[in-house]
Parts: structure tokens; sequence; C-alpha cells
């Protein structure tokens, strides 16, 4: 099935949930809201004609100053008995930054959305083990957003756990290491 | 600490391997609660070496992220830069010349050669049998020195470009392949007379580590890791990249899913893939290495820099300011690496670097299926599964 039609079979089941379809070099992704995405999923999935039974990838997408809704969870959705893919995007806003987790639908998604809540700091309700995967466990901030410092954070945010390791660097200075 | 805390009042045994573990091939460390010597729940930590590839390549242009893919899967470099070459090829919509899918087709089965055989060398010698390692590094040698002639480098490699490979391939590159192609079989000969039939070697490999086809697609397997449960999915195949559409070879399946049918499928793999080189020498074209109909995104031919006042301008503004206006759009691309699905995830919105670039790395995928694999299992299938799946992990936290 053409990735078009997957996105027209959408529209007519959901007409409310649609924001927004796009093109571009063949490959199209859908904007949905996230009220009733695991239904959607659900949908995609179970349903014979469709049956996107593979998640090919699942990650995180920061908006930040270009569209209404800040992030995005963006599903990359493969069927290996009909060969069509199709782009899902969740819209998620930064003021309600949590979505439901695809995980009872998907299996395989539980490292990617760990991934993508470790990075971008956005929730999956009912994931079965949401921590950071990762960044350390006492991390603060959300690396893969816009607002966060490339370089990383400055002197006084710095990682406990690297000025640990500083310190205790300079503890071994004060030994002699012989040849 | 909690969970040898809440272990401590119980009978179990909480056992922290790695991350220094010899057989984790990286810095992996799974958590494993024991009964005795069969695992009753393992869970895996991730990220020792998470360089933050994906945050510093939106501080880059598209053409200085090629080097950075060489750090993912550091054993298997070139096919990352191939398949990073490819996804950008999309978004710009440029296509490399004949010559160049040609090479780049070659070096991708060559790198899926010393990856394979890495692979098989590693494996063997967790679960016992060391003579395997001593051979095949014997042959990963002889590319590893075709890839120095070829470029130089022998690990991180940065050979293909956007829109081709850096230079053109000599002839002696090619006849000293060509002889490596012809002996190879005879090589992989010995391997499986050392181990095919091993009996401690199908002991510890048969009906170990089970995942049947529709899990395997549930948890989002891909590669020989997939194939071997029988699932019929190459992307090599079914979408064909680079010279793959013109060239003939199987695609080996598994049937019961276990250790031993994802050993035969990688071993099967890598005589194909010696098949696919030596078709690739015999049919090489000639031409061109570089798309030459796109000056806008690809470097212009080191003469014509130096003799044409055009190409200077181009070389000199993709070189300072990136490259010029990229197309806005996003795209998912995929390419077939020795570990499995590679995708890049590119949302370009029409500047020089793209403004998201999201890498789905295998061996994520895998090492997360760990748990599923082990569980039951006694404690040194763990050592057999960790082989099996084929992870590295650069590219796991990339």
């Amino acid at each position: 099935m053409e990735p078009l039609q997957v996105a027209e079979i959408l529209r007519e089941k959901y007409p409310d949930e649609i924001i927004d379809t796009s093109e571009f070099r063949g490959q199209v992704s859908v904007t949905i809201k996230k009220e009733k995405a695991l239904d959607i999923f659900r949908f995609l999935h179970d349903d014979p004609s469709l049956s996107f039974d593979y998640l090919s990838d699942l990650c995180g997408l920061d908006n930040l100053g270009k569209k209404d809704s800040r992030f995005a969870v963006v599903y990359h959705l493969y069927s290996m008995e009909h060969r069509h893919m199709i782009r899902i995007k969740v819209a998620v806003s930064e003021d309600d930054c949590a979505v439901d987790s695809v995980v009872p639908v998907w299996i395989g998604a539980d490292w990617h959305e760990r991934e993508c809540y470790d990075m971008f700091g956005i929730e999956f309700k009912g994931h079965p083990d949401l921590r950071r995967i990762l960044m350390p466990e006492d991390w603060e901030g959300h690396p893969l957003r816009k607002d966060y410092p490339a370089k990383g954070p400055s002197d006084e945010l710095e990682w406990p756990g690297f000025r640990e390791v500083l310190e205790k660097s300079k503890e071994f200075k004060k030994y002699e290491w012989k040849r | 600490m909690e969970e040898i805390k809440n272990s401590l009042d119980t009978k179990e045994l909480v056992l922290s391997m790695g991350p220094q573990h010899p057989s984790t091939h990286g810095v992996l460390r799974l958590v494993l609660e024991l009964d005795g010597e069969t695992i009753k729940k393992c869970t895996p930590y991730v990220g020792y070496l998470h360089r933050g590839i994906e945050k510093l390549s939106e501080t880059m242009t598209y053409h200085s992220t090629i080097p950075l893919t060489d750090r993912m899967d550091y054993i298997s470099s070139m096919s990352n830069n191939v398949g990073y070459c490819v996804a950008v090829e999309k978004l710009f919509g440029i296509e490399a010349p004949e010559r160049a899918k040609y090479i780049r087709t070659i070096v991708s089965e060559m790198t899926r050669i010393s990856s394979h055989i890495i692979w098989v060398a590693t494996h063997a010698l967790d679960i016992g049998a060391m003579t395997v390692f001593l051979y095949s590094f014997r042959e990963r040698e002889w590319l590893l020195d075709l890839f120095e002639e070829l470029c130089g480098a022998r690990l991180t490699v940065s050979y293909p470009r956007i829109g081709g490979v850096r230079n053109d391939v000599s002839q002696h590159f090619l006849d000293s392949l060509y002889k490596f192609t012809e002996e190879f079989d005879s090589r992989m000969d010995e391997y499986e007379t050392l181990i095919d039939k091993n009996r401690i070697w199908l002991k510890r490999t048969k009906g170990i580590g089970v995942i049947s086809a529709e899990e395997a697609i549930n948890w989002g397997l891909s590669g020989a890791t997939l194939r071997g449960s029988g699932v019929d999915y190459d992307i090599r195949k079914r979408f064909p990249y680079d010279a793959y559409d013109k060239v003939d070879f199987i695609v080996p399946l598994g049937e019961k899913g276990d250790v031993y049918d994802r050993y035969r499928c990688r071993m099967i793999e890598l005589r194909q893939a010696n098949r696919i080189i030596k078709q690739c020498i015999e049919q090489m074209p000639k031409g061109p290495i570089m798309a030459p109909d796109a000056p806008k995104f690809t470097l212009p031919a080191k003469d014509r820099v130096l003799s044409d006042m055009e190409s200077l301008i181009h070389h000199f503004v993709l070189i300072t300011k990136g490259q010029m206006a990229a197309p806005e759009g996003e795209i998912y691309v995929a390419t077939e690496v020795p570990k499995g699905e590679l995708g890049f995830y590119i949302v370009s919105d029409g500047s020089g670097r793209p403004y998201r670039m999201r890498v789905r790395a295998p061996s994520f995928v895998h090492a997360s299926v760990l748990p599923r694999l082990s569980v039951g299992h006694m404690l040194a299938d763990v050592i057999a599964n960790i082989g099996t799946i084929d992870i590295v992990l650069g590219e796991c936290d990339r």
C-alpha cells in the first residue's frame, strides 16, 4: 500500500486526531494529537490490511520556536507483510510533557522510550521501567533539547561525578610513579 | 544499588557482570539475579561510551559528520559511513555515479566480512574454542591492509563522501581483492571444520536463546539476529541502495531462532558477501567517482579546484559555510550494516547543518533483548547470548 493511502485511511478513521500530513521524497509523515495516540497505534498494528508489526525507530524531536507544540515523538513503522512504511509524529506540548507508552504494542519500544525520556524529558505513561539510560542517573537536564548547550553544562552545574574524578586525580598526584 | 540491597535478605545471588568483563566486547554491565546457576532476572546497563554524537552533529555540517559515524560501530566503520552518505544523498536528492556505487558496495561487503569474522572469532573464544580466533585474524588483517591501501586508514576510514567516494580504486587494489575472494571460500571451510560439527559447540549453542519470528519482529530485531528466527527481512533486498540491485546473492534464514541458527546465518552471509565482492569487481564500470551534476553539495575534484574559478568558489563555500541550501524536510533511510538495520533520521530546516540527526543503532535494540534471551538459562549461556546478538557498545551508546 502506498504511504499516502495509509494516511488517507487514518484521516477517515480518526478525522479529529490528525493535525497534519506531509510528504517528502516519497516518505509520508502524519502528525497526530497525543490523546488517542495509543488507540491509533493499536489500530495500525492490528488491522490486517495495514499490520505495521515492526517499529523501526522511535525518537524525540525538539521544535523549539518552530511549531506550536514544542516536542514531537517520532515513530517509524514498517510492515513485514505488506512492505510499506509510515512515519507518525505525536505532538507533545512543553507544559504537559507526557505521552502514552507503546510498549504494550511493540515491546521493542522499551529502550527507545527510555532514551527519549533521557534526552528530551518526555515522560511515557505506562512504561514498565522509565529511567535514564545513556546519561548517569544523577544527571541534571536533558541534553538533546535545543536550549541545552552543546558544550555541556556550565562550571557551577558540572556533573558531581566528574568533579569526583578530578579530585581523585589530584589525590593520585602525590604518589611518585616509578617505571 | 537498590537491587543489591533488596535482595540481601533472599536466597538469590546478585552478580554484577562487567563493565570490564572480557566477553562483553566493550563496556556493558549486566546485573544478574541468580538462583543457583539459573538466571532469574537480568538488567543491562549501557551508556558508558555515550559521546553525544547526535547532539554533536547538530553543530556540524553534513560533511564533517562523516568522521563521527566512524566512531559508532568502530569495527565496521565503512558501512556506517555508507549508510550516512546514502541518507544525506536522499535528503539532497542527488545520486552517486555508477562507479562510486560499485566501490561502496565492495567496501560495505568487505566490512561485512571483517565484522563477521571478528564476530565468529570472539564468539568462539567466549564459548571456549580458541583456535578460530587465531585463524580468522589472518583474513581480517588482509582486509584491513587493503583498506589501508585504499584510503590510508585501517579502522576509522571516513572513505565514502556525500555523492560518491573520496578517491578512485587502483587496479592493484582490485587485483589483490580479487585474489582474496578466490581464497576466502577455502578459509571459510577451515573455520567450519573447526566448529560447525564440534560437539561442545553444538551443546553450547543449540536450543539456547530461542526467540520466535513474531517475537523477534515485535522486539524490533534486525540483521542476522532477526533472520536467524526465519524472518526474510534484508534491507539490501527490500530497499536496494548502491549496487545491491545489480548483484546476485541469497539471504540465509534460520528455522529455530537459537544461537546456532544465527551462527549459521552469519557464516552463509560471509560467503555471500564474498560473492558480492567478486561480482562487483567483475562488473565494475568506468566513469567519475563523485556526482558531477551536484556542485552545490559535493566537493569538486582537486585538479578542478586548482584550475577552475567556479570550482574554487564552490570548494571555498562548502568548506567554510557548510552545505548550501539543504532542502527543508525530513528523511529516514536505513541500510543493512553487519550488525543489522542502521537508520538515519535527519530533519533539515533548510540550513547547512542538520536540525536533528537520529541514529537508529542496531546494537542498542539488540542489547535490550538480552534479558529476554537469558532469563531461564544458565549463567554460562549469558556469554553465548551476548555473542550471538553481535553488539558493539560504541554504536549502542553513540
